[in-house]
């Protein structure tokens, strides 16, 4: 029986040391050199060089001139460092108020929006950092870009459509667009919004008032 | 339901049942062929590190001895994530300085880390420091896959050994398994599998966490670490525990839907192989097939139940006038969409990963149904890594015994008599599984203590709680999130329903495999009945579902069931 403890000791050492130890610092070393880009987060930069954000992290957009995100359930609103799902089920009230509150603001903030609301733009996303929409629901919201930028919706519409990024092996996953990536390419060719919000409620208020629980998947 | 979803499920199917030969073959050959692979290179390895073990003499073991042998080696493991947790605050890598975790955290991590369960507590990214989750969490990753198939090749062994006059009472050497299951299968994969994914943008680093102003001049900050490497055993071991919070929904550990087609596959993989090792130590491949027939039935009924599920409007979403009518998004990505969110949420449940791209707490209904069912299955749909193989051996027993009690003959499977010692084993590994979920889900759905935790209100919050102790008896982990889990409460009978469903399950499964290795065989006779046809895989199919109905529907009927009519008659809690 002691022999089994010792065995059993030396065993966790070894495979713990080349497991949890020799393993990753290998996986970063070659990982560093072959793919620092994305080793250390895709970041972004704007045109002046300074980085804005990660090409694969949803982050809040609350300004008429920019495309909204999804609603986030990770801290206040996109909390890359908090990340979560509502954990609302289809019976919930507080789901129902939710959705409902969005449906009503969108609907006030998109008067020339065709079509009812998209499901994606009052459904709180599983990470709460969701970078994407799908081509539709950014297309909803183009007449509103357009018209606080002050330019044809079909410029704002040929920009988005070049921005779409199809199935991959025309099936795997769905077509979105990255709504970080858009707004600077919107930035980049109608010109950079003003710094100040024009009485918005800055970038956090996207968030879902919903109390979410530290139990994770 | 649409024509494209439905190709890529089919096409995730089609790579699992590709690999199926080929890594089946393989795995045959590193436990228990001859030589192993790559034996210049590798041969020298595995004899220093069982050296260093001190289990160089390789000598077989008995029931008893493996079982010891596991059962220490887990002891020590609960306890080394144990302190490292609770040293974590004075250990190196921790940038963000993140404290000490507390105790009952910590030992629910520690056992849920060891059982292959993988059910988190906490959210990764505001509670483990770098080390804790690479030394802790990911070395268990490994090991307690490894593990898991050292049990599951010890029961085959059980079954498929031929003892010579002097007898047979040994099933294999656990170090051996052990080493050569890490050296040869697990490591080299996950290496080049950590590659690929961070070349997809999952990252790899040891950084603090960066803060940026962003495009609207709010402020956010990226949670950094050394994803990848963790990923790729997560997934590969069925382990399924995220390194953020939001597991694999989190763009940076699983950033695009060829990753996410790439994690769903390695999940299936070892297990769907493991059917074709079997085979061949039967010498029998078709008893392997019959095994992967059963399994892709139930996989395929759950995936189409979940798919068709999905596609239906969220009852609370649709409630909304303005909101056009479409599937359920609501906990869901944009890049995956519907058909790859529910076709992982079935892969991870039929399998014991419990790693999720969408958060299941949020799913309709009858979608949510259909992980909670996978997993009061017994996990036998594919399975765990090892534990598939071993959980649908057992439903084997049982399938066997129930055709020899329609033709009144003593049962025998593979041409070994199945006697009332192993009935008695096969039905303690059955029993203890609903003892486990549906005890302790009765106590926290009528003390304060376990309804002050939940999220959601009416039969979706019995969902809640019903699903918590599933998947940890289980060795899911996945969870209806929305459940704070993170109460001493919660995480001390939820450390014990993991360690129940892991340990009491193991112990019983190697006792049979004992009482199994040292019988004679018999001849295949006229009146045999054959365990590689259709027919025996009809009869598997209906055991297990049997089994698992009549355990746990008049309980599924309390909640997901009449949340499905409540949710259609549009009410709200």
């Amino acid at each position: 029986m002691v022999s089994h403890l010792v065995t059993a000791l030396r065993a966790c050492v070894v495979t713990l040391v080349l497991t949890g130890l020799l393993y990753p610092l290998a996986v970063t070393g070659v990982a560093q050199l072959l793919f620092p880009g994305e080793a250390n987060g895709s970041l972004v930069k704007d045109e002046r060089g300074r980085v804005v954000g990660s090409a694969l992290i949803g982050q809040g957009f609350s300004r008429a001139g920019y495309f909204q995100p999804r609603p986030s359930a990770a801290g206040s609103g996109y909390d890359g460092a908090a990340s979560s799902g509502s954990n609302l089920g289809p019976t919930s009230q507080k789901l129902k108020a939710r959705v409902a509150a969005d449906a009503e603001r969108l609907r006030r903030e998109n008067p020339d929006a065709p079509g009812p609301v998209p499901g994606e733009l009052v459904t709180a996303s599983a990470s709460g950092l969701d970078p994407h929409l799908s081509p539709e629901a950014a297309r909803w919201q183009a007449p509103r870009v357009a018209r606080a930028r002050g330019v044809a919706p079909e410029r704002v519409l040929a920009l988005l459509d070049s921005q779409v990024e199809g199935r991959t092996l025309g099936v795997l996953g769905e077509p979105r667009v990255n709504v970080l990536l858009l707004n600077l390419a919107m930035d980049r060719q109608f010109g950079r919004l003003p710094a100040e919000p024009s009485g918005g409620t800055g970038a956090d208020a996207r968030g879902v008032a919903a109390p979410v629980g530290p139990g994770a998947p | 339901m649409t024509l494209i979803g439905w190709s890529q499920i089919l096409l995730f199917f089609g790579l699992v049942l590709a690999v199926t030969k080929p890594l089946g073959t393989y795995l045959f050959r590193v436990f228990e062929g001859d030589s192993q692979p790559l034996p210049r290179v590798l041969g020298p390895v595995e004899r220093v590190l069982l050296r260093l073990c001190g289990a160089a003499d390789r000598r077989e073991q008995t029931w008893v001895r493996y079982s010891l042998a596991l059962l220490a080696f887990s002891l020590f493991s609960v306890l080394s994530v144990y302190l490292l947790q609770r040293l974590q605050h004075l250990l190196p890598l921790n940038p963000q300085g993140l404290g000490a975790v507390g105790p009952e955290l910590a030992f629910n991590t520690a056992a849920s880390f060891t059982t292959n369960t993988n059910w988190q507590s906490y959210g990764g990214e505001s509670t483990l420091s770098y080390l804790s989750q690479m030394a802790g969490l990911a070395w268990q990753n490994f090991v307690s896959a490894a593990a898991g198939i050292g049990v599951a090749l010890a029961l085959a062994r059980g079954f498929t050994r031929r003892p010579g006059p002097e007898g047979q009472k040994t099933l294999g050497n656990f170090w051996v398994d052990l080493i050569r299951g890490t050296l040869y299968v697990l490591l080299p994969v996950c290496f080049v599998y950590a590659l690929f994914l961070v070349s997809q943008g999952v990252l790899q680093n040891f950084s603090a966490y960066p803060e940026l102003v962003t495009l609207e001049g709010g402020r956010q900050t990226l949670a950094m670490g050394p994803v990848a490497s963790q990923e790729a055993i997560k997934m590969l071991g069925t382990n399924g525990g995220g390194f953020f919070n939001a597991n694999s929904a989190h763009p940076f550990e699983n950033p695009t839907p060829l990753t996410n087609l790439v994690q769903m596959f390695s999940i299936f993989a070892i297990p769907a192989a493991l059917t074709h090792t079997y085979g061949k130590m039967a010498g029998d491949t078709k008893q392997g097939w019959a095994l992967f027939a059963a399994m892709s039935v139930l996989f395929f009924a759950g995936v189409a139940t979940a798919y068709a599920a999905e596609t239906q409007p969220n009852a609370a979403v649709a409630s909304a006038a303005q909101v056009a009518r479409a599937g359920n998004m609501e906990g869901k990505e944009v890049r995956y969409g519907l058909s790859a969110s529910a076709l992982f949420a079935t892969v991870t449940t039929d399998a014991s990963c419990g790693a999720v791209n969408s958060m299941h707490d949020s799913f309709n209904p009858l979608g949510g149904l259909v992980p909670l069912v996978n997993m009061q299955l017994g996990e036998v749909i594919f399975g765990g890594v090892g534990a598939g193989l071993y959980g649908i051996l057992i439903m084997v027993v049982l399938s066997v015994f129930i055709a020899g009690l329609m033709v009144g003959r003593t049962p025998e499977y593979l041409g070994k008599k199945i006697e009332a010692k192993e009935m008695k084993l096969a039905m303690l590994y059955v029993l203890i599984f609903p003892l486990f979920i549906l005890g302790l889900a009765a106590v926290a759905a009528v003390i304060p203590q376990g309804v002050s935790s939940l999220n959601d209100a009416g039969p979706h919050g019995l969902s809640e709680i019903l699903y918590a102790y599933t998947s940890g008896t289980a060795n899911n982990g996945s969870a209806f999130a929305g459940l704070n889990a993170n109460t001493p409460f919660w995480n001390i009978t939820l450390g014990l329903a993991m360690l129940g469903g892991r340990f009491l399950m193991i112990v019983p499964a190697l006792a049979l495999a004992g009482s199994m290795v040292g019988k004679k065989v018999v001849p295949a006779g006229p009146g045999t009945f054959p365990t590689n046809g259709t027919l025996f895989t009809g009869l598997l199919v209906s055991v297990v579902v049997i089994v698992g109905a009549l355990t746990f529907f008049p309980v599924l009927s309390l909640g997901p069931i009449v949340e499905h009519f409540l949710a259609g008659a549009g009410k709200v809690y």
